[in-house]
């Protein structure tokens, strides 16, 4: 019997059981997919938001600058990739000005710090190769970047590192009992007892709401679509730049990544289910919009596009409370964008204001924080690699030529806490496929660790999980 | 720090003719670093014939070919280092490599010469829209998949992209077993040779859709499905032509691109046209000293062409290591009209040997003229009966004509 079991492995469940992971409590995580950050905390801007865009006094502004504040040290002790490289929101006409001047307004209210009006020169001195058509901008520069996968990832393995359990492949189906007294079924007959359960389910939250029957709870599906520019073209732009939000919509954005690529998106699009394919219209609006924003924006180095689908609430806003129906029950759903950011401070939040309610929390003697990654390899010193690749001379052989990731760096991310056990969530944790070429040189030979680390044939080796094996059978 | 007088970055098919010849030039110190567990690069998993057709006259498989020139490697004194990759270089000619025996090491050498072969451009990079499910590969990929692993990356497959190595799939995959459903070209001509056409589609009855383009790929784990159109002038889709193909696998062979990383790493000029270093005539780069030949270079349709490339960057090298830095009196030698590359970039006129040019034409033409001018000089003046992207052309200056170039070159198709 666990004390709390915790539906979706997104960067909300995530970043929850790795709170909760500091307490002497049994926790559990089910994830319906075959990896964890399957949904929303996979494909989305990885933006760190200032928080200057969210309504005066909603749960969105409030976990986005407590997130933001939170995010540095949070990435820091997770050993994952965050910058601190501002935002600007670009104007381009004087009315946008004036918005801007809202925006800034908004902002302070928030408790955003920094804000500033830029003018043009200011503009193009932080941004060369903004529109000749931009006239000025809201500098925030608080804003920044983090990776969205990485982040969720860590905080799971940390959690895990310190005693959560995660089942993957577990899809909810039905939901018995009571407070202190739970169980949990998935489609394919497994089960889970447990005393309390959180609600972390993105796309899939009113399906788990109904289970309880807390039939108020409605979500709906917001698609973005993106385009993603090689490493080559990463000093395209530095800053994070927005367009101003006119009653048309926000726009889409233009960034770097953590990892020096360039991000062009998200468009808008109501969508009924989470289907994720891109569209030709979609990624021709993100072309245009971004050829809007910038000159000479470097298309050729167009190495994939993706999308992601943002699960909101009728409300508008996050919903992290508990069940008006079932006693130990929360929900934390609705958490569209700045859930990322907010991430942090809606687990802390939830720890301490509301599972507190249901147990009495004693902290871990031995809870450790910090979450060691190697997948930074390729930037240790020559003489920091010679050292690991004495002992582990896998750490010699590069399988990725174009992130330059090693057989040792594969090997771990399929045994170390969340375990990899396919192509993408390989890609996920250490980058091997994610460059110029998406996989086409080592994808083989990441399969072949693959199946050899679990000790499974080729033909079980799948891209994404059940259904997407890469080959089906041997030659003749 | 390890000394070489010449560094060899790739062991394939170039970067074996490169050594070979630079050693039998003169040079003594020769090493080969090599990523992969053996030498041979790209031909390994090109099992099929056809190579060595104007080399050797006869018709061999890729590891055939690979073959014979390995062998000359292993006759002479030239050292090799697999499982190696080179993960830095820079001007002053400094190697840095990783292996599991010696770790992150550095070789310095008196010349270099890129021989890092290309990779495929992949689905990402043209923005289909749809699903990104299981089943959708490169057809270089899938070439590796069912050619050196043994096993078949699906059963029903639809191509995009008519580039060699995806007719050579189209047939290794029908060979296999798998249904080819169609290739579709985006152009109104195939990237690929014409005897490929005939021997891999014609042969089997697989239909090429020239003026076609994939639109959409469906399917949630694995492909279900394709939807192709047909395009205008302009490339773009026309409404109302869409077919639907259901199929389990997607295989693009859409154009390969020179893996220069290396190259840039070290501040050595690329052209915008080859995506390749911009070369003399000796297949030296703008760094004196270091040199590039075969699909680093640009992209060769013909491995013969490669293999005849990188000899002459191999001999450019020795020459360099024994006789020291030449001065280059070079003029540039430019793409003109209907002409999207001529390699190489530089001449220099005060030369006693004939200059090869190798150049690609940007479209299909009939009875059309190659013209090499010197401002409203005519150099030489050469007809063609057809002309087509998929076939490199060549045209020699001779020595004498060398002569009487005094400036920049513009090399054009005209007649069209
Ligand atoms: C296009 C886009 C751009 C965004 N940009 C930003 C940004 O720049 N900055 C920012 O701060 N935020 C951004 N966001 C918001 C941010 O991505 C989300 O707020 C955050 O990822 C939500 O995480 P989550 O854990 O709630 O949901 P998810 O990541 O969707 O996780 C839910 C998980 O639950 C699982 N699940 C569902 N149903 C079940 C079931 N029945 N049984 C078991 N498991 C189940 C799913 O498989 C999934 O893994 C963006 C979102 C999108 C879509
Ligand atoms: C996937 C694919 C399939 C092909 N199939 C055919 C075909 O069927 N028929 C045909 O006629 N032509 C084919 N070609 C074209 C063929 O590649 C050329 O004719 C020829 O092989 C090019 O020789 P190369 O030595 O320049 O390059 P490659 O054969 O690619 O050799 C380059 C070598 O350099 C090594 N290398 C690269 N970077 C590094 C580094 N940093 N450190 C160490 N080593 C490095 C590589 O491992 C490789 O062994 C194919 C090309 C590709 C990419």
């Amino acid at each position: 019997m666990y004390d709390l079991t915790i539906i979706g492995g997104g960067v909300i469940g995530g970043s929850i059981l790795r709170n909760l992971s500091r307490y002497d409590l049994k926790i559990c995580l089910l994830e319906k997919e075959d990896d964890v950050c399957m949904g929303q905390s996979k494909a989305n801007s990885g933006i760190v938001h200032a928080g200057f865009d969210a309504a005066v006094g909603s749960l969105k502004a409030k976990f986005n600058v407590l997130g933001n504040e939170m995010m540095p040290d949070f990435a820091k002790e997770l050993g994952v990739k965050y910058v601190n490289n501002g935002s600007l929101v670009v104007a381009f006409s004087f009315e946008e000005m004036k918005t801007l001047e809202e925006l800034r307004e908004r902002g302070i209210k928030n408790g955003v710090k920094g804000l500033e009006i830029l003018d043009r020169e200011e503009l193009v001195n932080k941004e060369p190769n903004i529109s000749d058509e931009a006239v000025g901008a809201l500098f925030a520069p608080t804003g920044g970047i983090v990776c969205p996968y990485e982040l969720t990832i860590a905080a799971i393995g940390n959690a895990m590192d310190n005693g959560a359990v995660l089942i993957t492949n577990f899809d909810v189906c039905k939901i018995d009992g009571e407070f202190g007294n739970f169980t949990v079924y998935s489609q394919d007959g497994q089960k889970v007892e447990t005393k309390a359960v959180i609600n972390c389910a993105g796309l899939g939250g009113q399906k788990i709401a109904e289970l309880v029957g807390d039939d108020y709870i409605k979500l709906g599906g917001r698609k973005g679509e993106y385009i993603l520019l090689d490493r080559e073209s990463g000093d395209f732009v530095s800053h994070t730049l927005f367009f101003t939000p006119t009653a048309k919509g926000k726009g889409i954005l233009v960034s770097q990544t953590v990892d020096k690529n360039i991000i062009l998106g998200p468009t808008a699009e109501e969508v009924s289910d989470g289907d994720t394919s891109t569209s030709a219209d979609g990624l021709n609006s993100v072309i245009e919009k971004a050829n809007k924003m910038c000159k000479n924006v470097p298309l050729y180095n167009t190495i994939t596009s993706f999308a992601g689908v943002r699960a909101y609430s009728d409300r508008h806003d996050f919903i992290i409370e508990e069940s008006k129906n079932k006693k130990g029950v929360i929900h934390c759903v609705g958490i569209e964008s700045p859930g990322l950011t907010s991430a942090p401070a809606i687990a802390k939040y939830v720890t301490e204001n509301l599972v507190d309610k249901l147990f009495d929390l004693r902290e871990k003697k031995d809870f450790n924080p910090i979450r060691k990654p190697d997948y930074f390899f390729k930037n240790l010193s020559d003489d920091e690699k010679n050292e690991i690749i004495k002992t582990s001379p896998e750490y010699g052989h590069i399988i990725c030529r174009c992130e330059q990731i090693t057989e040792g760096e594969i090997i771990r991310a399929v045994k170390e806490n969340p375990p990899a056990k396919n192509i993408d969530a390989v890609k996920r944790r250490t980058r091997a496929g994610m460059g110029r070429c998406q996989g086409g040189f080592c994808q083989p030979q990441v399969a072949e660790i693959i199946a050899e680390t679990l000790g499974i044939p080729l033909t079980e080796v799948t891209k994404s999980g059940k259904g997407s094996n890469l080959v089906l059978e041997r030659t003749k | 720090m390890m000394n070489y007088d010449i560094v060899v970055i790739g062991g394939g098919p170039a970067g074996l003719a490169a050594a070979i010849s630079a050693y039998d030039s003169g040079a003594k110190n020769i090493l080969i670093l090599e990523r992969e567990d053996k030498l041979g690069g790209i031909l390994n998993q090109c099992i099929h014939n056809g190579f060595g057709l104007t080399r050797f006259k006869e018709s061999l498989s890729g590891p055939e070919y690979a073959y014979r020139f390995i062998e000359e490697v292993k006759n002479r004194d030239i050292d090799v280092f697999l499982n190696t990759t080179v993960i830095s270089l820079s001007k002053d000619k400094k190697v840095t490599a990783i292996n599991s025996e010696n770790g992150v090491f550095t070789v310095k050498a008196k010349a270099i010469i890129l021989a890092m072969g290309c990779r495929e451009r992949s689905r990402g990079a043209l923005n289909i829209a749809g699903s990104r499910p299981a089943g959708i590969y490169s057809a270089g990929t899938a070439q590796k998949y069912v050619n050196i692993k043994g096993y078949m990356p699906g059963k029903s497959v639809v191509i995009l992209g008519s580039g060699d190595i995806g007719l050579i799939m189209a047939r290794r995959m029908t060979l296999e077993g798998a249904k080819v459903h169609a290739v579709c070209e985006i152009m109104p001509y195939s990237s690929g040779l014409k005897r490929n056409i005939v021997q891999c589609l014609d042969d089997f009855g697989i239909p090429l859709y020239l003026n076609h383009t994939i639109t959409k790929i469906e399917g949630k784990e694995r492909v279900t499905a394709v939807e192709i159109s047909e395009v205008d002038e302009k490339r773009k889709p026309i409404k109302g032509t869409e077919m639907r193909f259901e199929c389990d696998t997607v295989l693009f062979s859409v154009g390969l691109i020179p893996e220069n990383e290396l190259t840039k790493n070290a501040g050595i000029s690329l052209s915008n046209r080859t995506r390749g270093a911009i070369v003399s005539q000796n297949r030296e780069t703008d760094v004196p000293g270091i040199f590039a030949c075969g699909n680093v270079l640009h992209v060769h349709d013909l491995v013969d062409f490669v293999s005849e490339e990188s000899e002459l960057a191999g001999k450019s090298a020795a020459d360099y290591v024994i006789n020291g830095e030449k001065e280059h009196n070079s003029v540039n030698c430019i793409n003109g009209k209907n002409i999207s590359y001529v390699l190489p970039q530089k001449i220099d006129t005060d030369l006693e040997e004939n200059v090869k040019v190798f150049f690609r034409v940007s479209g299909t033409f009939k009875n059309c003229t190659f013209k090499l001018s010197c401002g409203d000089k005519v150099i030489i003046e050469r007809k063609k009966k057809i002309a087509v992207p998929g076939e490199m052309e060549t045209l020699l200056i001779t020595s004498d004509k060398l002569k009487e170039i005094d400036g920049d070159l513009t090399l054009s198709l005209e007649g069209a």
